[in-house]
């Protein structure tokens, strides 16, 4: 019996050949930075790693990412939210720009993010004199933090929901309109249950991003330990001051909680396939 | 309930769905709105349900203006299209929800009273506890009429219904909401471009066109008694035929199809006949048969080449004309338009004899 | 006397809360990067932008984020055809690695590929060993980072095109005589080209304002290996706002412009192929 290739198959050699390119370029590319990270954290073993987390500084970083996260992630959440459903359900003016603008962080450098709180609330800025005057730190504090952590994660739940909440259409909306629901009752009954997956799905990588976000937050951080310094600025610190077990076992820790969300977000994804 | 639609006009940007639309629904009337795609009917039910805005015109319910009055608060029962059930809700849920989101919710065993009697009806009792993915298309058009009927809706619009069953069931379940209909009594509107569907199940049909009513009639005067050429060609399955009115004589392709009694204006005309309406005869004249189709029952279906149109005729009785041969024509039936737009029925000429 | 009516309520709440969020997370400090920098007069801005440093960084910022995505491209190309075309052990596994450069906050893959490449590193020595090249603290080692942050984003812009890519269509190259390399490059690649430009697009949004990945493993001398934002964020701490927002400005005018003429000639491919 004569085995035919079929027409839209590759012969056998060149399967090798861009198998083990992929192969190659995934392990130079992707693989090994995450590995090296892993082992630079473990060279001393792992004891002198658990260790260096338990520095108060570093317990202190590691609390107040948890505390930008916790701030920032609810406020995106809600906004990402009504964007998504005036957008997907409702028809007005502008719905393309406005799809556009909320897109805009991602295209926008972390540091100019930072940079633009700054030139609003910095010490020169348009805000400047009038919180100075009350005493209202924003740069080189909290606030500071949470704002510039909020725009580089703004599109993240939008980016996740609007696309499926606009593949769903807008008859379910509509029919429990004509049955009586009201604005609120629609959302919370009909729209909702239907993208709890994939809301899910944005509001991890959001978290994930706020707790992970490195240039934006060094930008108006003022790197106070203890008090501005969130982990991936320690990570730097650590760094810089050739602390390398101590750095890479944060980054170690960074890493562990986006790999994480990554598994997560691949789980939702097949969730929600399913549920479909 | 009646409904008046009063001059109702609806654009989208330039494009006009409704150009001026009145309409008056009888209390307990079954309506369809007939016309094909485009045609502005599904704006029409749309902006009736409050789905849609409208540019000016009124709109009353049982003589109350609803034009400004928000889709919950007219308390009309719509099934759409594709039904759009709420997928992560059991079949009951569905039913139910129409009762739950009111301000004053009525009791549970209420409300699960009224959801088991309505999927009762509906003959769906059994699948109260599925969700829409698992049940087939016909359960869920019942399940959708459920829970629009769940709102003791004063108005029901029904969006192309049956156009996501297969033709099998289509029969069936159109016999099956017409008796329901003359069980409950509620005022129906119905959209549809299939004239089949709309004949069997109202009482009248508007023919849409372009945004506009061409008529409001039953379905016998539709057929009869025709009001525009697109009427005649849309409900009748008519073929067109360009012709030419000259002293009351009709001549198609130069083929004198025969006199009308009426009087008629001279010059151009439009004709439509079915295949039933056209006579072809042997003994001069000049068309021929191109092609002869056997259909069921011995009838014969002879099509007819005349000038640069090809037609359907029927033979005469007691001739057989085959492929090649020359024949005349004559029309026995069928509508016949002027260029002013009036109107006569051909009538069978009477036999001399 | 129009009877707007919306079908579904809300969209006055929900619409007011979006322009709210808005207007104080991104447009209201955005605008103030694009005006801070005319405050002290056009010319001032100017000067600044003139400034030999400050355009070598730009220059160096924009020309290494082309070059990376540029190189994504190819590499994009083969892991798409592998995990979408190829059926082997680990293909899964191949597919859930390319999120890594997604899932590795940047300082961390700042601190690993400084790490990966440094003399000593698992890169870094054997190709100085072999090549006689250093790739960390150099323009490499930037291109380097900036490949890893953007490869992901070819890669999950093309992946889709392929999948739902039509095999008749192959087929048919197949049967008109083509050779397999002939229907690869004549049928399927100008099908896929305007996904291979929006996701160039995206790698080098991406990689262009860039920080945590490259500062670690760029050398940060100046005129030299000194990126611009890294520029901004010295500057900043020179107290200079002016300076900092003009190179800021700067930075995205110049990358819109790249954007805007990617999704221009993206528009123009898939006009041609649809």
């Amino acid at each position: 019996m004569t085995v035919l290739r079929l027409a839209t198959e590759d012969g056998a050699l060149a399967r090798w050949l861009i198998g083990l390119g992929a192969a190659l370029v995934a392990l130079g590319m992707l693989v090994l930075p995450l590995a090296a990270v892993l082992a630079e954290a473990l060279r001393r073993g792992l004891g002198v790693a658990l260790a260096a987390i338990a520095e108060p500084d570093t317990l202190a970083a590691i609390r107040l990412s948890l505390l930008v996260a916790v701030l920032v992630v609810p406020v995106n959440l809600i906004g990402g939210l009504a964007a998504s459903w005036c957008i997907a359900k409702h028809d007005f003016p502008g719905r393309r720009l406005l799809v556009v603008l909320i897109e805009l962080p991602f295209a926008v450098s972390p540091v100019i993010a930072g940079l633009s709180f700054v030139l609003v609330f910095g010490m020169q800025g348009w805000l400047g004199a009038f919180l100075r005057a009350r005493d209202i730190e924003v740069i080189f504090a909290l606030p500071g933090l949470v704002l510039a952590t909020l725009f580089v994660t703004f599109p993240f739940v939008a980016r996740t929901v609007l696309p499926l909440m606009q593949a769903q259409g807008r008859e379910a909306e509509q029919a429990a309109a004509m049955l009586g629901a009201s604005g609120w009752q629609i959302f919370w009954r009909v729209t909702l249950p239907d993208v709890k997956w994939a809301l899910l799905s944005g509001v991890l990588l959001c978290n994930a991003r706020a707790m992970g976000e490195f240039g934006a937050v060094a930008v108006v951080s003022g790197h106070i330990r203890g008090e501005t310094n969130t982990m991936p600025l320690h990570v730097e610190i650590l760094y810089n001051e050739y602390q390398f077990a101590g750095a890479f076992a944060v980054a170690a820790l960074l890493a562990l909680l986006g790999v994480l969300t990554l598994a997560a977000k691949a789980l939702l994804e097949r969730i929600g396939a399913k549920e479909i | 309930m009646t409904v008046e639609m009063i001059d109702v006009v609806r654009r989208f940007g330039a494009t006009p769905a409704l150009e001026g639309v009145s309409l008056t629904l009888r209390e307990g009337e079954f309506t369809a709105l007939l016309g094909p795609s485009g045609s502005g009917k599904t704006t029409f039910l749309r902006v009736l349900a409050g789905l849609e805005g409208s540019d000016s015109g009124t709109i009353r319910i049982a003589g109350q203006d609803v034009t400004r009055v928000a889709a919950r608060e007219r308390g009309i029962g719509m099934m759409f299209q594709s039904y759009a059930l709420f997928r992560h809700m059991t079949v009951f849920e569905n039913v139910a929800f129409g009762l739950r989101v009111r301000r004053r919710r009525p009791p549970e065993a209420e409300i699960s009273a009224r959801v088991r009697r309505l999927l009762d009806m509906m003959q769906v009792s059994e699948l109260e506890r599925r969700y829409p993915a698992q049940i087939s298309g016909g359960q869920r058009q019942r399940v959708a009429l459920a829970r629009a009927l769940a709102i003791e809706p004063r108005l029901l619009l029904l969006d192309e219904p049956f156009s996501a069953l297969d033709a099998l069931v289509r029969k069936e379940v159109r016999r099956w909401l017409r008796g329901l209909h003359d069980q409950l009594g509620i005022t129906t509107v119905l959209v549809t471009h299939d004239q089949e569907e709309a004949m069997e199940l109202a009482d009248s049909i508007a023919v849409m066109e372009r945004g506009r009513i061409a008529q409001f009639d039953t379905a016998q005067r539709l057929l009869s008694a025709p009001a525009t050429p697109f009427v005649a060609a849309f409900v009748g399955e008519a073929a067109r035929l360009d012709c030419e009115v000259r002293n009351g004589m009709v001549r198609f392709a130069n083929e004198a199809l025969g006199s009308v009694c009426a009087d008629l204006q001279d010059g151009p005309a439009t004709a439509f006949a079915r295949a039933g309406d056209v006579f072809a005869s042997s003994g001069g004249g000049g068309a021929r048969v191109v092609l002869v189709r056997e259909t069921g029952g011995g009838r014969r279906i002879l099509v007819v080449q005349a000038g640069d149109a090809v037609i359907d005729a029927t033979g005469v009785e007691g001739e057989h004309l085959s492929r090649g041969d020359t024949c005349g024509l004559t029309l026995r039936g069928g509508h016949l338009f002027a260029s002013n737009g009036s109107r006569v029925t051909i009538v069978p000429p009477t036999d001399p004899a | 006397m129009t009877a707007r009516l919306s079908a579904i309520p809300g969209l006055r709440l929900t619409l007011g809360v979006t322009l709210l969020w808005l207007s104080v997370v991104v447009l209201v400090p955005l605008s103030a990067v694009a005006l801070r920098p005319f405050h002290g007069g056009g010319d001032a801005m100017w000067a600044t932008l003139a400034d030999a440093r400050v355009l070598s960084a730009l220059r160096l910022s924009f020309g290494s984020a082309l070059l990376a995505a540029a190189l994504d491209v190819p590499l994009g190309l083969l892991l798409v055809y592998a995990i979408v075309r190829l059926r082997f052990p680990g293909r899964r596994l191949l597919d859930a690695v390319i999120d890594l450069p997604f899932a590795l906050p940047t300082a961390v893959a700042g601190i690993a590929l400084a790490a990966l490449t440094a003399p000593n590193g698992w890169i870094g020595a054997p190709v100085q060993e072999v090549l006689g090249l250093k790739i960390a603290y150099t323009r490499a080692g930037i291109v380097y980072a900036l490949m890893f942050t953007g490869l992901p984003f070819i890669v999950r812009t093309i992946e889709p095109v392929l999948r739902d890519f039509q095999r008749e269509a192959e087929e048919a190259a197949a049967t008109l005589g083509a050779t397999r390399g002939q229907t690869l490059r004549r049928v399927v690649l100008p099908a896929l080209a305007p996904a291979l430009i929006a996701g160039f697009g995206l790698a080098f949004a991406r990689a262009v304002g860039e920080y945590g990945s490259v500062i670690f493993i760029a050398g940060n001398v100046p005129r030299a290996t000194e990126i611009a934002p890294l520029l901004i964020v010295i500057r900043l701490e020179e107290y200079d706002d002016a300076g900092a927002a003009a190179v800021g400005l700067a930075m995205l005018v110049l990358s819109f412009a790249v954007l805007l003429a990617t999704s221009l000639l993206q528009r123009r491919l898939r006009a041609s192929v649809a």
